[in-house]
C-alpha cells in the first residue's frame, strides 16, 4: 500500500498495509485473551521492542533501540531482573521554527524504560552488552547445570 | 556512524528492464515485511523522512525512486547463536517495508539519504523554481 508522503488525506489506520494490521489485531487479541500475563505486562508494541531467546549456556536479549546515544542507554541488573533505559529526542526540537510542519508522527520519542525477569541460574558478573545499528543486544550467561546425581538415602 | 545510502533513481520511460528482472523486484516485494515508523517533517527548502529500520546493515537497504514512489526496503541481520530457543519475540520479521508517493513539487533527483544507528533520515529537496514564495496580495 503506498501513501503520499503528505497524508492529508486519511487517517495513518486507515491506509496501514492489510497484513500489518492484521498482526496488530493478532496481538490485541492476544493480549486481551492471554489467560495470566507477567505482572510487569510486558506490553508489546513498547519502545524498544524485544526478543528473548535463551541458550544452554546464556539468555540472549535483543532489543530495538534505533537512534539513541550509545552512552545514554542504561542496563541494569537488579534481583534477577534486566531494565533498560533511556531517552530518545523527538525529531521536532521543543522550539522550532514555525514553518516546519510535522506531517508522520510515528516513532517513538521521549523517556523508555523496560524489564526482562531473567531465569535463576543467571551470571550477573558476565553480562555484555553491545549497541549496533539500532540494535542493543545484551548477553546474560548462565552457570553450567550442575551433573544430576543420586543421594545415598541412610 | 553516520553513513551515506545511494539512492537508485530510475524514470519510467527507462523501465525496458528484462522480464526476469521484474519477477525478481516483485517476489522480493511480495515477502512478507514490518511496516517501520516514519516522521516526516516539511520546511521550506523541502521534505525530510526518518525512518526506524533497526539491524539493517547499509548494504541490505534499498531506497528506491521510480517515477513518483519512493520505495524503502531493508533487510534487518540479527545474528543470535545456534540453538537459540525463543522465549518472548516482539520483533518476527526480518524485513523492513515501506512506500510513498512523492509530490510533483518535489525533486527526487536531488534525493540524499543516510544511516545511523539504525534510522534512516532522506532528505527531498523541493524543486528550486517551486520553493516557498510569499505573494503579495495587490489591493484594487
Amino acid at each position: 500500500m503506498v501513501r503520499t508522503l503528505f497524508a492529508r488525506s486519511a487517517p495513518p489506520e486507515f491506509t496501514r498495509d492489510f497484513l500489518t494490521e492484521f498482526d496488530r489485531l493478532q496481538r490485541d487479541l492476544s493480549r486481551v485473551f492471554e489467560p495470566s500475563p507477567s505482572i510487569r505486562g510486558l506490553a508489546r508494541g513498547g519502545y524498544p521492542a524485544l526478543n528473548v531467546g535463551t541458550t544452554p549456556t546464556a539468555v540472549e536479549i535483543v532489543a530495538f533501540a534505533p537512534g539513541l546515544d550509545p552512552a545514554s542507554i542504561a542496563v541494569d541488573l537488579d534481583r534477577g531482573v534486566l531494565s533498560l533505559s533511556g531517552e530518545r529526542a523527538p525529531v521536532l526540537p521543543a522550539r522550532s521554527d514555525e514553518k516546519t510542519a510535522l506531517h508522520l508522527n510515528e516513532r517513538f520519542a521521549g523517556r523508555f524504560r523496560r524489564v526482562v525477569s531473567l531465569p535463576d541460574d543467571i551470571d550477573p558478573q558476565g553480562v555484555a552488552a553491545t549497541y549496533r545499528e539500532g540494535v542493543l543486544r545484551i548477553t546474560v550467561p548462565r552457570r553450567v547445570a550442575p551433573q544430576p546425581r543420586r543421594i545415598e538415602v541412610q | 556512524m553516520t553513513e551515506a545510502v545511494p539512492t537508485a533513481v530510475s524514470a519510467p520511460e527507462t523501465s525496458a528492464t528484462p522480464a526476469a528482472a521484474g519477477e525478481a523486484t516483485r517476489s522480493a516485494r511480495s515477502a512478507p515485511a514490518l511496516l517501520p515508523p516514519v516522521d516526516v517533517l516539511e520546511d521550506a527548502s523541502g521534505i525530510t523522512l526518518y525512518a526506524d529500520l533497526p539491524g539493517v546493515p547499509r548494504e541490505r537497504l534499498q531506497l528506491q525512486v521510480e517515477g513518483d514512489q519512493l520505495a524503502i526496503e531493508g533487510e534487518a541481520v540479527i545474528a543470535v547463536p545456534e540453538g537459540t530457543e525463543p522465549s518472548h519475540i516482539e520483533v518476527d520479521l526480518p524485513r523492513y517495508r515501506r512506500s510513498f508517493t512523492l509530490s510533483r513539487e518535489l525533486d527526487a533527483s536531488q534525493i540524499s539519504a543516510e544511516l545511523s544507528h539504525g534510522v534512516l533520515r532522506v532528505r527531498i529537496p523541493k524543486a528550486p523554481h517551486l520553493q516557498t514564495r510569499r505573494v503579495a496580495v495587490q489591493v484594487g
